[in-house]
């Protein structure tokens, strides 16, 4: 697919996206939006070698887990183009991300708008929590700390066969929690798999609030590199950075980027809830009208029209 | 006298993957222990070490599937699904990857202890949607395991019997398919892995009694031939009496209940196992003594079925077999 549009757009887009979409059903994960619009704008629109969608651009409704018995199972990694030895994938770690994901689709043309609106609705396979037959998914990631695992097989089955293509996580730092993240590490280093790379949301945050008070995991990069990878620290907002950090050179070594960044950028109004902001849900009516009015003027549309009752 | 036969898994395993290229063998350390430490030194491009991390190995060879390759898992049944539930459940199961679980030392057949025993893996994987179970029971099941696992259009898992195992079968594991041992019309006895050799021990005993034994010997525990199961147990007089090496809570004894109960039909049922326990660490026939899954555990719950008591004593039964602890068909103690 060529690009239309530059990566700032479609990043601006996003925010868009997600902003109209948590204004419209009271509540969403809108900061995930604004920590994560320059990552998975860029890796969809530059860093990702991969083909056309080979699934409908208006997602099929859910049509069954796997099974011996639902043969037409289908997962929704063809919104990502065909799984063929020359292109890369993409897994999506943490799962909550799906609306960004969503969007991100739809704003580099994969997916069209009305997806969007299938977003948790009942029968719909536009879930909250990306599932594996979600558009864009093609593993079901709910669980965090199992997407690098589960990329790095990939990857050393994908350098046994001699596929060109690589395969990259999507990960968030909520996850460097889990010991998981750390067993993956070093069997990468282990094993030399160096075709398995990530892109990781450092924003501080997780469900109960800011790391440091839930959990903190000091100094990542110095363990990432400890465990054998390649680390490089970006700032997640500054494209240039993100692709010199890819050109590093990681022989024999997964590449893990960790892009640190605002879970207000590009929203200022919502520094007055830090730092709880995990999931963004509005206390009152007002509160509602107030965020709906103030981000919108930063992100240069108009208030969304919402009904009121 | 049994045949014995010394490692009958490193052998049949070495054979089965140097004919399917797409065979990985995994290992989780406790390569020797599984048996297959001569295939890694042979064949070390077809052996991929995990080390102790299973968690991150489960995901990991889910991966390794979606690339096509057929990842034979190999560790302790115990380490496959206790630590790495989460990751068997939504790396390996959920998505149906063809990985193929080899669990050693299932039940009791560890002096290992609680944490070695794998005495709920039957109950933990029958609740997990899209898991086959396979169990193994003598030599040639042990020898038969790997293509009957690699012939699941999904993933497997196995109980494998190691060391020195007896050869009990001459035809090889058919997936689906119980061995029907006895025909008699008094009692069915049901059997799977070790407690089957437990329960021919009694069975001339049990003749010069003049107890009729329906005996059937499971290698295949999901999916489960209920049908089958159904006419044998029709074709009993008094009940069926499960014997296993596991909790009787969602094994066999389970199997055999929603069995008889989805069905409607009154029939007696002893179920012969672990009784909501865990075990503790000591020989194989010393636990099957302690805990009731022996062959004259077996004797006593026929006597109790058929409300009278056959007089057979220890001394009637055939000598069990005792392995030595240290042996050279074992890597260690374990």
């Amino acid at each position: 697919m060529k690009n239309s549009r530059t990566t700032e757009q479609v990043a601006l887009g996003i925010r868009r996206r997600v902003f109209e979409h948590t204004i419209l059903n009271n509540g969403g994960y809108l900061s995930q939006a604004c920590s994560s619009a320059e990552m998975l704008a860029w890796l969809y629109n530059e860093a990702l070698t991969i083909g056309d969608p080979t699934l409908p651009m208006i997602p099929r409704d859910f049509s069954g887990v796997p099974s011996v018995n639902n043969p037409d199972y289908v997962s929704g990694a063809g919104y990502n183009g065909p799984a063929t030895p020359e292109y890369d994938r993409l897994f999506i770690a943490p799962a909550h991300y799906a609306l960004v994901a969503y969007a991100t689709l739809i704003e580099v043309g994969r997916m069209a708008p009305e997806g969007l609106e299938m977003f948790n609705k009942d029968g719909s396979s536009v879930e909250m929590i990306g599932a594996d037959h979600s558009p864009g998914m093609e593993v079901h990631n709910g669980t965090l700390g199992i997407g690098l695992s589960t990329a790095s097989g990939l990857a050393y089955g994908r350098r046994k066969r001699g596929d060109k293509g690589e395969v990259c996580v999507f990960m968030s730092d909520g996850e460097v929690q889990e010991g998981q993240t750390w067993e993956a590490v070093q069997a990468c280093a282990h094993h030399g798999i160096d075709n398995v790379w990530a892109i990781m949301d450092v924003n501080n945050q997780q469900c109960d609030g800011a790391m440091s008070s839930v959990m903190e995991v000091r100094d990542i990069a110095t363990k990432f590199r400890a465990f054998g990878a390649v680390a490089v620290e970006i700032d997640a907002h500054d494209l240039d950075a993100m692709r010199q950090a890819k050109a590093e050179p990681h022989e024999g070594k997964p590449l893990i980027i960790l892009a640190h960044s605002s879970p207000m950028k590009g929203m200022k109004k919502l520094e007055e809830r830090f730092p709880r902001l995990h999931y963004v849900r509005f206390k009152s009516p007002e509160e509602r009208a107030e965020y709906n009015i103030s981000i919108a003027a930063e992100l240069g549309v108009d208030p969304v029209v919402y009904e009121t009752h | 006298m049994v045949e014995m036969v010394t490692r009958p898994y490193a052998g049949a395993f070495e054979k089965y993957a140097l004919a399917n290229p797409d065979v990985i063998c995994v290992s989780a350390d406790l390569t020797s222990s599984c048996e297959i430490d001569g295939f890694r030194d042979r064949h070390p491009e077809q052996f991929l070490s995990m080390g102790m991390a299973e968690q991150n190995m489960m995901s990991f060879v889910g991966g390794l599937n979606m690339a096509g390759y057929r990842p034979f898992v190999h560790t302790f049944g115990v380490f496959t699904y206790r630590r790495p539930y989460d990751q068997l459940m939504a790396s390996i199961a959920y998505g149906r990857r063809k990985v193929r679980i080899m669990g050693f030392l299932p039940g009791i057949t560890t002096p290992g202890g609680m944490t070695h025993q794998a005495i709920e893996d039957i109950s933990v994987m029958r609740a997990m949607p899209n898991m086959t179970i396979l169990e193994t029971g003598d030599a040639t099941e042990v020898e038969s395991i790997c293509a009957a696992a690699d012939s699941i259009d999904g993933p497997v898992y196995c109980r494998v019997l190691r060391g020195n195992v007896p050869r009990l079968f001459d035809t090889p594991i058919k997936v689906g398919e119980m061995r029907e041992l006895s025909s008699g019309s008094d009692i069915l006895v049901v059997t799977a892995g070790i407690t089957t050799e437990e329960a021919m021990r009694a069975r001339a005993a049990l003749q010069d009694a003049g107890v009729s034994i329906r005996h059937l010997h499971l290698n295949t525990l999901k999916p489960f031939d209920s049908e089958t199961l159904l006419d044998h147990l029709q074709s009993v007089k008094y009940g069926v009496i499960t014997l296993e090496n596991h909790v009787v809570t969602g094994g066999i004894g389970s199997i055999v209940a929603e069995t008889i109960a989805d069905a409607g039909i009154a029939k007696r049922l002893i179920r012969l196992g672990l009784q909501d326990t865990y075990a503790h660490g000591g020989s194989r026939a010393y636990l099957m003594r302690y805990y009731g899954l022996d062959a004259l555990a077996l004797i006593h719950a026929i006597d109790d079925m058929l409300g009278n008591s056959t007089g057979i004593g220890e001394e009637d039964l055939n000598a069990a077999r005792v392995d030595a602890v240290h042996s050279l068909a074992k890597a260690e103690g374990l």
